[in-house]
């Protein structure tokens, strides 16, 4: 059980984010423990997004956007990791809109196990069905792993994304709304697998599904305009103990 | 109860007008090609034949085959390729998938358009000096391929950075994501995905170097030779060049001769874009997003 103890996975001090001076985050402090499912909601341009890439650095390829503050994953501020691709392919992310690449399924699970250099067939196997299965994607791809990843359906491509992001056997895994492709029984699924992997990784659950974050989260944050305005454990979040009326008022449906 | 008014009979007449006037001007576009080949096939085709284009040219140009100066255009092609395909692709990666958006960048892009705009007197004036006379490669297939190369470059970039810019901005973005650099993502994402759109560029720089005439007659290609070239180092008859010389320079040729000469030419160059075309849309059919 994660309790104040558990060690921090991730550091965020004092992070501000901007795109060509406009401001998408300010100010944000939090911490997030090891094996805990940490909950991010928020309103549309909260600021999220702008969160999770940060964390994996992928602001270095968008020229606009400039992060200030400090990021510590395990301990050691992401920008000072020598070895960026190390830090990427500890951490896994699955952005809203489904990306399948244009390769076959298996090629696209196994693609992260031979950027690693597993060549092997059989262990290349072990991999494909154990990150599909875990994603509930194994049944209705079993026969036929050759099919382009690009053309499967879109809740299929979510799942798809799933997969490869955990086939990196990641450390922190990130989801950003991963249920907006996916229909509600598959999210179920996906869910109760997500409450599995808590014991492997530590994981962000950025949702727009209050109700998401309830079911799943240990704890939860919610953003607002770029602000984390409060950080709760969920149960208390959703049982009116909240320290701020706009968090309240959020969870309860009454804006956003 | 509809009725159309006097301003929706109005556009409708327009709209046949309009029709009528684009359908036109892109018909016109495929006469002149018409009227070439049929002109070509009319009065050159008379002397096609295995013979003509396996045997050397005798009796001072005026009878005998092309063989040397079909062989000679394959050679300087080929030879231009090896230059200019592997020098264009890795530049069209770094300028699509490595090159920030600053001023370095920008002006690589401008000398590309620039170098496209150079007429081809300069490229040859340019390739004697720099590669017939201060490189010493004399007048050689080397040094005549090097100046077909550099000025074909810009038709691979292009081609190139097209194809690559093709392939959505996602694909890279989930690689990055999982720890993949930019070469792992470029291997094993965007190329495979680009390829057709780059043998469309170099098959139409194929057809480009191969109708040149200008810069490989300082360069490399002579009017006539009785030997085949040996190695890279040697001169050439070229395609391009003989047909120039057997309609301007030589007395007595029979009229078909040139024609038969343009012929050959052309149906090489049209052999490749249809290869292309076809090619295209093989690749096509497999849609891949």
């Amino acid at each position: 059980m994660v309790n104040d103890t558990t060690p921090a996975k991730l550091e965020i001090q004092n992070l501000n984010i901007s795109y060509g001076g406009q401001t998408a985050i300010s100010g944000v402090n939090l911490s997030i423990r090891e094996h805990e499912i940490f909950g991010i909601i928020g309103p549309a341009n909260a600021g999220k997004t702008s969160f999770l890439k940060a964390i994996n650095r992928m602001d270095m390829f968008d020229s606009n956007m400039r992060v200030e503050g400090d990021i510590l994953f395990n301990g050691k501020n992401v920008r000072e990791w020598r070895n960026i691709y190390a830090l990427r392919s500890r951490i896994g992310v699955v952005f809203p809109l489904p990306v399948g690449l244009p390769m076959s399924v298996y090629d696209n699970v196994a693609l992260s196990a031979r950027l690693r250099g597993i060549k092997e067939k059989a262990e290349l196997d072990l991999i494909v069905e154990r990150c599909l299965t875990r994603a509930a994607l194994w049944d209705e791809v079993k026969d036929r792993l050759d099919t382009l990843g690009s053309l499967l359906s879109g809740g299929q491509q979510q799942r798809l994304t799933i997969a490869r992001a955990l086939s990196q056997e990641p450390e922190l895994l990130m989801l950003d709304e991963f249920s907006i492709a996916v229909d509600p029984v598959t999210t179920m699924r996906i869910e109760d697998v997500l409450k599995e992997l808590k014991s492997e990784m530590t994981i962000i659950l950025v949702t727009n599904l209050v109700q998401q974050a309830r079911r799943l989260a240990d704890r939860t944050a919610f953003f607002l305009d770029g602000e984390c305005v409060e950080i709760a454990q969920t149960e208390a979040l959703f049982t009116g103990q909240t320290s701020d009326q706009r968090t309240q008022d959020y969870v309860e449906g009454r804006f956003g | 109860m509809f009725a159309a008014t006097e301003l929706n009979k109005k556009n409708q007449r327009t709209e046949k007008l309009v029709r009528i006037l684009f359908v036109m001007m892109a018909g016109l576009l495929i006469l002149p090609v018409l009227i070439i080949l049929t002109t070509l096939v009319y009065k050159g085709g008379g002397i096609l034949s295995i013979d003509f284009l396996f045997t050397n040219p005798t009796n001072g140009m005026t009878e005998g085959g092309i063989f040397p100066a079909l062989l000679g255009t394959i050679w300087l092609v080929v030879v231009a390729l090896l230059i200019s395909v592997p020098l264009g692709i890795a530049a069209a990666i770094y300028l699509s998938e490595y090159a920030p958006d600053n001023w370095g960048t920008r002006l690589i892009n401008l000398a590309i358009i620039n170098l496209a705009g150079v007429p081809s007197i300069v490229h040859a004036l340019f390739g004697l000096g720099a590669f017939v006379i201060f490189f010493e490669f004399g007048t050689s297939i080397l040094a005549a391929s090097l100046t077909l190369a550099i000025m074909t470059l810009p038709v691979v970039i292009v081609a190139t950075r097209e194809s690559l810019q093709a392939v959505p901005h996602a694909f890279r973005e989930a690689c990055w994501n999982m720890g993949a650099t930019r070469w792992q993502t470029i291997r094993r994402v965007v190329l495979p995905n680009a390829v057709s759109g780059i043998l469309t560029g170099v098959i139409l720089e194929v057809s480009r170097s191969a109708g040149e005439t200008a810069p490989i007659m300082f360069t490399g290609a002579v009017f006539f030779s009785p030997f085949l070239p040996q190695g890279v180092m040697d001169q050439t008859m070229a395609m391009s060049l003989h047909l120039f010389v057997v309609s301007t320079q030589v007395p007595n040729v029979p009229e078909n001769l040139p024609y038969g000469v343009a012929l050959v030419l052309i149906g090489m160059v049209l052999i490749m874009n249809s290869i292309s075309i076809a090619f295209r849309m093989h690749l096509r059919g497999k849609k891949k997003w």
